[in-house]
């Protein structure tokens, strides 16, 4: 299944802003985060379409999914 | 820190100030002084433009000291944009240097008999008054540059700008950062038509030959402010994010989340976010010459503000902070960073609110006096509001005003007041905040999104009702305590999450004043803050039909979440029962 992956802030140091993959049905988040190794402490922020996500979230056909290192402003 | 100035403006043969001690006032700082001040001394019936006003300047419990993050500014009033009480909360120099010389706030009173301009020259020598009106109409930058030519360097500013003499409801008052730029502002609620209306156009503020205060318990003190940065620099977002990326940080979070008011507040994602996020914008200010890590006052280690170069190279303004990057951006339709760059400065040298002017202008692309995504349009608008053309003067009344000029039905403002960048019906904690906080729609007041979207503090679902109330009340109990400590707010990260980190900040302040504060007490101190701001609003004609969100809010669902807000008019009115 092809989901589209956003990282941000210091995730994109020697990745990637925007990208498309293609991961094996049933996958979830933690196995996009170590596939990327990004630990789940640095993982701080998920979004799944737009929705909180957790490391243990399901994905499917077409998500979009947002990763954030912890962040705060305001 | 053991006195007041106390200056009548409008005493007959000119300006007459009096140092007096604290009095009632012993044990208040920040917040809690400015509005126990309000609360006590102004009518609260009374125009916020006339003589019976005051504006009342106050640094925090910790400014002054040896305490990291300690440089908060806290102005106060009667607010000229809500007519309920304003406390707008400002970084940079002043706060450290007012504490050093001593006072614990400066309450300028009383209606001008002429039309004079002022400056207030304050040194460890004494306070003088001066009639300067070769400074009328002149700009923040300017004016700090002749004062500095005046005073010298080691100055810091409290000044306003040309908004502030013409009494716009949106006008700011400028506060400088180490290096003479007047670039931290006490934005919100038109404290600078205030100081304007008082005919005082800058206090110049001078500490050489003063020490920092001294601690009851100096070695206890020194230990508790070195855990206390220890505990920021190994908190993620106060250690790593804020300096690196500054506020901005959340232009790209908020729009991923949905939650990001785009033209208007008519959807909740922007399309040319990436083109004006944090990230974007550090790399560039670093491409640049400049930088995204910079001190607004000193002893700041977090260091969340930057420098914005513009392509040559030259100083175009600080880094615009993620409120204003919202307002003139995405609010605007606008992707542009050089021209929100230029809007900052624009905004910070003729002395106005970022988040009110930027709506406001929003509100009038809404109206379709100038298309959405026209930043040269926007520019020029901004510099009507600085030259005070009626339509500037117009804009420069604020978003509500001028939602009601152009007859815009969807006015995003709360008693009177622009919201900031989060969409209440995507985040609806912040909704919350909006709707109950005694300033009117502020993010600050009581900032939901920490753990709404950030997972500060916990998490609590921002597209559901429920725990909302319970969330926006904490903070607000909270936030008004560190309002009044001085203490920069985002502190509040590190603080949340670490309990050793709150522990160093009691400490500061039990050292410091020889108290045994507990977390409890410090609870207390934002609920009487609170409770007297409210009390102030009540007696100002405020009822519980003010403490909601404006109908559209309710009616019309934003996407892409498709959601209304949905807190009831029942819980929020609980928010203050504890």
């Amino acid at each position: 299944m092809k989901v589209t992956v956003k990282l941000f802030a210091s995730l994109r140091k020697d990745r990637f802003a925007v990208d498309d993959f293609d991961y094996q049905e049933g996958a979830t988040v933690g196995h996009i985060l170590a596939s990327l190794n990004i630990s789940e402490e640095e993982a701080a922020i998920i979004f799944i379409n737009a929705r909180h996500g957790e490391p243990d979230s399901p994905l499917k056909e077409g998500d979009l999914l947002a990763i954030f290192p912890p962040v705060g402003g305001g | 820190m053991d006195k007041i100035l106390r200056i009548d403006m409008g005493a007959a043969g000119g300006p007459k100030m009096q140092v007096e001690s604290l009095g009632e006032y012993a044990g208040l700082g920040g917040r809690a002084m400015t509005s126990s001040v309000v609360a006590k001394e102004v009518p609260p019936f009374c125009h916020p433009l006339g003589g019976e006003n005051k504006l009342v300047i106050a640094p925090g419990l910790l400014s002054g000291t040896g305490a990291a993050m300690s440089g908060r500014l806290s102005v106060g009033c009667k607010s000229p944009l809500t007519g309920g009480i304003k406390e707008a909360n400002s970084g940079g120099q002043p706060a450290q240097v007012l504490a050093r010389l001593g006072y614990g706030a400066i309450i300028l009173e009383g209606k001008p008999q002429g039309d004079d301009l002022y400056k207030v020259i304050i040194n460890k020598d004494g306070v003088k008054i001066e009639a300067d009106n070769s400074l009328k109409m002149m700009t923040n930058y300017d004016l700090v540059v002749r004062m500095k030519a005046e005073y010298g360097d080691k100055i810091a500013c409290i000044s306003i700008g040309p908004a502030g003499e013409m009494k716009m409801q949106s006008a700011s008052v400028a506060c400088t950062d180490p290096e003479l730029r007047p670039s931290r502002h006490a934005g919100r609620g038109g404290v600078g038509a205030v100081m304007g209306a008082k005919g005082v156009k800058v206090i110049v503020l001078d500490d050489t030959g003063c020490k920092a205060r001294q601690p009851k318990d100096l070695q206890k003190f020194r230990e508790a402010n070195k855990k206390f940065v220890e505990g920021l620099s190994r908190h993620p977002v106060t250690g790593q994010a804020l300096p690196a990326y500054g506020t901005n940080v959340l232009t790209n979070i908020l729009n991923e989340a949905g939650a990001y008011p785009t033209n208007n507040f008519k959807t909740g994602q922007f399309a040319g976010a990436g083109k004006i996020s944090g990230e974007t914008i550090a790399e560039l200010e670093t491409k640049r010459g400049a930088g995204p890590t910079h001190a607004c006052h000193r002893g700041c280690v977090i260091r969340c503000s930057g420098i914005y170069n513009d392509k040559d190279g030259n100083f175009l303004s600080k880094q615009p902070e993620y409120e204003t990057v919202w307002a003139h951006g995405g609010h605007c339709g606008i992707d542009d960073p050089d021209a929100i760059a230029m809007l900052d400065f624009l905004d910070d040298t003729y002395g106005l609110d970022t988040i009110e002017t930027g709506v406001a202008i929003g509100v009038a692309m809404q109206a379709g006096v100038v298309k959405y995504g026209d930043a040269q349009a926007a520019i020029n608008l901004v510099k009507e509001i600085g030259k005070g053309t009626p339509l500037g003067r117009i804009l420069g009344s604020g978003a509500a005003v001028t939602g009601k000029v152009f007859g815009v039905e969807k006015v995003p403002v709360v008693k009177g007041q622009a919201m900031p960048a989060y969409d209440p019906r995507a985040v609806q904690g912040i909704g919350v905040t909006y709707a109950t906080s005694p300033m009117g729609a502020d993010h600050t007041a009581g900032y939901s999104i920490a753990t709404n979207i950030l997972k500060s503090g916990g998490f609590v679902d921002p597209l559901k009702p429920e725990g909302q109330v319970a969330l926006s009340r904490n903070l607000q109990v909270a936030t008004a305590a560190i309002d009044s400590t001085g203490m920069c707010l985002f502190i509040a990260f590190a603080i949340l999450d670490q309990p050793d980190t709150f522990q160093s900040l009691l400490d500061l302040l039990n050292s410091f004043y020889g108290l045994e504060l507990t977390a409890d007490s410090v609870t207390e101190l934002g609920k009487k803050v609170l409770k007297t701001e409210r009390d102030f609003n009540k007696r100002a004609g405020f009822t519980k039909e003010d403490d909601r969100l404006p109908r559209f809010f309710y009616t019309d669902p934003v996407l892409p979440h498709n959601i209304k807000f949905m807190v009831k008019d029942e819980e929020l009115d609980s928010l203050f029962d504890w």
